[in-house]
């Protein structure tokens, strides 16, 4: 056995094999990328014995190892290439009991490519409910593999589990080499087959025939080779398709012989479990489907706003009064503002969007758990295709809620290329999480907490009608792109609806932990390089401006004195740092909007991230005013905001709004260009993207501004 | 020729046949294999897209790809 053994975990969709990962790991997994393609790669660890650790790899579900997205490519590029660093020393297949035959049909072909394979049979009870009966000692003799009963939801029968897959990593290698093909390629083409293993030196009949059909997809093969299949293929007269089909009639023929006597089948499987039955008849109802639908979707956004702000107002309120607490028991000096006014100030800004984030991943998990993402995705398929998007369009955009770039990535599940394209394209206008600060803080400066129905607050209203807002021009920009992007290729909708399932709380928590620890490091290293950044640049300035700002703000208003001295002089040295020296060069282009020099250097500084700019804000006016200013909030400095030209609080209504619409459209987000760029092979459309998104921006703030004013 | 489009809710029929190769080979291995039995589940609100009962499960599919499954009522 090896020293740290891979166990790759393969399944259909909805057959518990994330749950089995999740029982395994636990808090050991961590998500990474397959090496040369950017799809999620979910590992961990597992103990087998007191010294052997293994690698646990969580494959993308799949029907069959012929794939239909670009999710599933991975797992036969794996499969397929003993060379790959995934490359598993034994297979772990999660079968759905209830479903057995179908999940057998990948069953088979992973096992003909003469990996060693444990079948972990999932969702008894299920199979049970539906009358099903599973013979497993049966069909452990039949199929010739260990087979497991195991319930993954709750994390039983891992014990038997481990012990197979550790006899099954003992046995000496080889000895799958005399395995029994459940179908074999070379009864029909045997030359051919012949042939493809002779010129790659394969042992395996059923692995050649995927080098034949599948060679185009294979990352480890080269263009020469390439062309040389396709000689082969035209050589033997070989047809991919009607192939590929004859290959599952076949193996489903086999299937159907084999579990015979190990699978006694109840008398109508044509009948759905009752509690499906009866959800679906309200959920998929043409009234009531769309009026559940909608109330939940409203109450997301209620219960954020409300339940999140209080450990947000808590995390805010600790953040400032650390600062003020170290500016106390530090000398004071450059080194202690960078370390208050820049670091903490800056990490403050990421911690504050955790209770958000987790909150929308949450709901996001809950509804993949249970089930109901589906019935969602089909009641919304007709309406989303008058956009040029698709019903499983539903999980990007809603998913854009938390944050655009895994949402982008799970628009691989949309089988169709255009419908996929226009979806990546409108999903940033959905108000992501970091926009929610923003809208959070300027809301709440100029809406009044104003009770509306009982239920909801103006305040509540405003953010309910700022996604609104991002969900119309979502869908409505997909509306205009689509008359401009020719499609392509035919894509599927065809999807299992999975039953219902009381979602478990313990997997909720880990895919919430998942996504805040991702945010964390990934986005927080950004902010904190940012805020670091612009501490310097609004700190120092050219030539020695800033160090003699004191004795330049004292003759020039020789009456001043005490604190109003002190902020006096903070403004004009902020007013003359390299960070304001840049706001003011941009000033003119944006003063149409409303903005002043202090809103551009935000500005400027959260194009990178658009979650820089409360954090920014925060910078400037924390060095914008006294250090004995102790009314710490960001919130209550932008209050306390003056305007120089009207005397009047700078935060008005027309400014706030132009604002809040600015950042609903404006494409200021890094990681999603990148993240588009990457999906879509190549600048074009990222570019555009760009381009539209800040054009709209800058238009609707700008009609905004003038029509408030 | 009768489609699983054509079906009514709680209809039953036996699937013949494919009228698209693409789209046949994912059916396929979904289980939706000739001779197969299958049932019209439900019909999203607006007409599309359809539920079918098959191989003991659901399956969603948009009215035009079940227009290309060819079906008959007995085999």
């Amino acid at each position: 056995m090896k020293k740290t053994p891979t166990i790759a975990l393969i399944g259909n969709p909805n057959s518990g094999k994330s749950s089995l990962f999740n029982q395994l790991t636990g808090l050991r997994q961590k998500v990474g990328n397959f090496p040369s393609v950017t799809i999620e790669k979910k590992s961990g660890t597992w103990l087998l014995g007191p010294k052997t650790e293994s690698i646990v790899i969580d494959l993308p579900g799949l029907y069959s190892l012929y794939p239909k997205s670009l999710d599933e490519r991975v797992v036969i590029d794996i499969l397929a290439n003993p060379a790959h660093e995934n490359y598993p020393d034994v297979v772990v297949m999660v079968a759905d009991a209830s479903n057995l035959k179908r999940n057998l049909l990948l069953f088979t072909q992973v096992a003909d490519l003469g990996l060693p394979v444990v079948l972990a049979l999932n969702m008894l009870d299920v199979a049970r409910d539906k009358h099903l009966q599973v013979n497993a000692v049966k069909l452990a003799m039949k199929l010739g593999v260990p087979v497991v009963r195991i319930n993954a939801r709750v994390g039983e029968g891992l014990d038997n589990l481990k012990q197979a897959v550790v006899q099954t990593l003992e046995r000496p290698a080889g000895t799958t080499l005399n395995h029994k093909y459940f179908f074999n390629p070379a009864d029909q083409f045997p030359e051919l087959i012949d042939d493809v293993k002779r010129t790659n030196q394969l042992s395996n009949n059923y692995l050649a025939l995927h080098y034949v059909q599948q060679h185009d997809i294979f990352s480890f093969l080269n263009t020469e080779k390439r062309v040389a299949f396709d000689q082969l293929i035209e050589k033997y007269d070989f047809k991919e398709s009607g192939f590929q089909a004859a290959e599952t009639m076949h193996r489903y023929a086999v299937i159907d012989g084999l579990v015979t006597d190990s699978v006694k089948v109840a008398d109508d499987f044509l009948v759905k479990p009752l509690w499906t039955k009866r959800l679906d008849a309200i959920l998929l109802h043409p009234f009531w489907g769309y009026a559940v639908f909608l109330l939940f979707f409203l109450t997301i956004f209620q219960a954020v706003f409300t339940l999140a702000t209080y450990p947000m107002d808590m995390i805010d309120a600790g953040v400032s009064a650390l600062n003020d607490w170290l500016k106390l028991q530090l000398p004071s000096g450059a080194l202690t503002d960078l370390l208050t006014d820049g670091l903490i100030a800056g990490i403050g800004g990421v911690v504050i969007f955790i209770p958000q984030i987790a909150f929308l991943f949450f709901l996001v998990a809950l509804l993949e758990e249970s089930g109901y993402m589906a019935r969602v995705m089909v009641i919304m398929d007709k309406l989303m295709r008058k956009f040029g998007l698709n019903g499983k369009s539903v999980v990007p955009l809603i998913s854009g809620v938390a944050c655009a770039v895994p949402a982008i990535m799970s628009a691989r599940s949309i089988g169709n290329r255009k419908e996929r394209l226009l979806t990546i394209l409108v999903t940033p206008l959905m108000s992501c999480s970091a926009r929610l600060p923003i809208f959070t803080i300027l809301i709440a400066l100029v809406v009044p907490a104003t009770p509306v129905l009982g239920f909801f607050t103006l305040q509540g209203l405003t953010l309910m009608g700022l996604y609104l807002l991002g969900l119309v021009s979502a869908l409505l920009s997909a509306w205009v792109i689509k008359g401009m992007v020719k499609n392509t290729e035919r894509g599927y909708f065809v999807m299992e609806m999975p039953t219902y399932k009381t979602p478990r709380w313990y997997h909720v928590g880990l895919s919430v932990w998942d996504s805040v620890k991702s945010f964390v490091t990934e986005a927080g290293k950004i902010i904190v390089a940012i805020s670091i950044i612009l501490w310097v640049l609004a700190s120092y300035g050219p030539g020695d401006t800033i160090a003699r700002a004191e004795e330049t703000v004292q003759t020039s208003n020789p009456a001043l004195e005490g604190a109003t001295l002190d902020n006096a002089v903070a403004a004009y040295k902020l007013e003359h740092s390299y960070a304001g020296h840049f706001g003011k060069f941009i000033e003119p282009a944006i003063a149409p909007l409303g903005y002043d020099w202090k809103i551009g250097i935000a500005l400027l500084a959260s194009f990178a991230a658009r979650e820089v700019f409360v954090g920014t804000m925060s910078t400037i006016y924390s060095i914008g005013s006294a250090a004995d200013d102790d009314n710490g909030t960001i919130k209550a400095r932008m209050r306390a905001e003056i305007n120089p030209k009207t005397g009047e609080p700078m935060y008005t209504p027309a400014l706030a709004f132009s604002l809040l619409i600015f950042y609903v459209f404006a494409m200021m987000c890094m990681s999603t260009i990148a993240v588009v760029y990457r999906e879509t092979h190549g600048w074009k459309w990222p570019l555009i993207q760009l381009a539209y998104m800040m054009a709209l921006a800058y238009g609707l703030a700008f009609v905004t501004y003038q029509l408030l004013k | 020729m009768k489609t699983i489009a054509d079906l009514k809710i709680g209809e039953r029929a036996f699937v013949k046949a494919f009228r698209q190769v693409d789209l046949s080979l994912k059916l396929l291995e979904m289980g939706c294999l000739p001779g197969s039995e299958v049932m019209l589940d439900f019909i999203a609100p607006f007409g599309d897209p359809l539920g079918i009962q098959v191989n003991g499960y659901c399956l969603a599919l948009r009215k035009d790809e079940a227009a290309t499954v060819l079906v008959e009522d007995s085999i």
